[in-house]
């Protein structure tokens, strides 16, 4: 189960589970979490929590919610956030895997067996969405692993060294292009086409189109993608080039 | 009289079991003369996830061939709806009869099940129906576009306004389908019928390429390598892999080269019985 930790000044105040699915924070008596503090608002914020994920509301408070430094309004809860609320501070920690999940678990399709029929959207008018229900609290048919802290759908890790390519003949010798994305292409379609990936290991060339394969420091390359190294020469619909890393 | 599109459309297929897993639970079929793309990602223990897509990937293709031999898609039947709709319909619930039976008849598979995604080609139209999140995406002129909509969990979530596409990336609820093919004894397959135009790229993928990589990126692949199909499947597998493959990916790619209607009118359909 995830928890909350929450401190003051870093000071460890205590430990809270979240144990259900609508956590209240707020200064009045009858919330979940009550935290008596003139700079946090009756009913504050909110956590409600589906399944595996944990959503973090801010009520409408009058001094705001803060997540990792940034004010929020709803924002779904990783595992070491830390939420800000007046001057206390509560760190979510997500529950750790059990012994059983492993990384090659997390990522497997499972299915949510629904009671009966279709799963419910929330009627109209519903407030937040810290009302709506969902209704599968149902029990899994598969083994329900335990997924470890999850990341965003990745972005490729950039290598350390930005390149870029200068043009060296032609109409636009002296032109530098900075390879800032992951994807560069290069000719001309229809004639003779390139393109430059970056990938986490470093740049690579791989020809695309056109009946001659783009040359590199004089060889003619085959169809395979070709790792690019610092001042490399390519030539390519005629045109020649350097690619070589930027503050290297 | 089956037409052969062989010509009007490129597939081109890559499978890849990812950088964790040590199987590969997806399954894929295609045929280009008959216009067929069969993508399907098994899940359950053991290799019951490579069976249960294996399954539906044969029977899908099987089945179509078969029906495809006497009868022509684009065929309204008494309901309405074109035989290519009621072919995807019935043999995708053949599949999962198929399936559901072999799970309950042995233990090792119990509970097995795949997600499902097929396009059927003819006249210029595609007809696709799906079960669960494998996708298929088309790329028109500049614009990439997910055709199909996820029977997922957090799909519901997004429709309803819970959270936002952006924040659905955090989701720790990634991967639960809310529909899935043999773990019931019947499901409804979603089919649609969209038009077709030449020079577009059409995908079909298993979510270990979606959730591995970003929409956008998927869209910058596949325009900077489309002249070039082969190398773009790979681009895809490479780019997942790049950015972890926690799970098997499997991608089909079809282009339309040129059209492909139905010949109409009285000279056309004299010369197509010459064929």
């Amino acid at each position: 189960m995830a928890k909350l930790i929450m401190s003051l000044d870093n000071a460890v105040i205590r430990e809270v589970p979240l144990d259900k699915e609508r956590f209240t924070i707020g200064r009045k008596a009858h919330n979940d979490i009550q935290i008596d503090n003139l700079a946090v608002s009756g009913e504050h914020a909110l956590i409600v929590t589906i399944l595996n994920d944990s959503f973090l509301e801010d009520l409408g408070s009058t001094n705001g919610t803060l997540v990792n430094g940034n004010p929020v309004k709803k924002h779904i809860l990783q595992s070491n956030d830390v939420i800000e609320i007046g001057k206390y501070k509560l760190k979510f920690v997500s529950e750790a895997p059990t012994g059983a999940a492993s990384v090659a678990d997390f990522e497997k399709t499972m299915v949510l067996r629904a009671p009966v029929g279709k799963m419910n959207p929330p009627g109209p008018g519903a407030g937040g969405f810290g009302d709506t229900q969902v209704s599968p609290t149902a029990t899994q048919t598969t083994t329900q692993a335990q997924p470890p802290t999850a990341t965003a759908t990745a972005a490729p890790k950039a290598p350390e060294k930005l390149a870029a390519i200068q043009i060296l003949t032609g109409p636009s010798a002296g032109k530098e292009l900075e390879l800032t994305k992951n994807l560069t292409t290069l000719g001309k379609p229809g004639v003779q086409v390139a393109v430059i990936t970056r990938r986490p290991h470093g740049y690579f060339i791989t020809h695309v189109e056109g009946a001659q394969f783009p040359v590199v420091n004089g060889k003619a390359l085959d169809a395979q993608a070709h790792q690019l190294n610092d001042h490399d020469v390519i030539e390519l619909a005629g045109v020649k080039m350097e690619f070589f890393f930027k503050n290297g | 009289m089956i037409a052969n599109l062989g010509t009007a459309l490129e597939v081109v297929t890559a499978t890849d079991p990812g950088m964790v897993r040590s199987h590969n639970e997806d399954s894929i079929g295609t045929d280009a003369e008959i216009g067929l793309a069969v993508l399907a990602d098994g899940m359950g223990g053991y290799n019951a996830g490579e069976v249960a897509s294996g399954i539906a990937v044969a029977m899908l293709s099987t089945e179509m061939k078969q029906a495809l031999e006497n009868h022509e898609p684009h065929v309204v039947d008494g309901s309405g709806e074109t035989l290519a709709e009621k072919f995807v319909r019935e043999n995708s619930a053949k599949a999962n009869a198929a399936i559901y039976q072999t799970a309950k008849s042995q233990p090792q598979y119990a509970g097995m099940g795949t997600t499902l995604v097929v396009a059927l080609f003819f006249d210029n139209r595609m007809t696709v129906g799906h079960i669960g999140d494998s996708r298929l995406y088309r790329l028109r002129n500049e614009t990439f576009e997910q055709v199909t909509r996820d029977h997922s969990l957090l799909q519901e979530q997004i429709d309803s306004g819970m959270i936002t596409k952006e924040q659905a990336r955090y989701s720790q609820n990634k991967n639960l389908v809310t529909r899935a093919v043999g773990i019931d004894p019947e499901v409804e397959t979603e089919v649609h019928t969209y038009n077709v135009e030449p020079s577009d790229i059409y995908l079909l993928c298993s979510d270990g390429l979606s959730d591995m990589v970003q929409d956008d990126d998927i869209h910058e692949t596949l325009s900077a390598f489309q002249s070039n199909l082969p190398l773009a499947a790979k681009q895809l597998v490479q780019l997942a892999n790049d950015n972890g493959g926690r799970d098997n990916i499997s991608v089909i790619l079809v282009r339309v080269i040129e059209d492909f209607a139905v010949p109409t009118g009285w000279f056309a359909k004299f010369k197509a019985w010459f064929r």
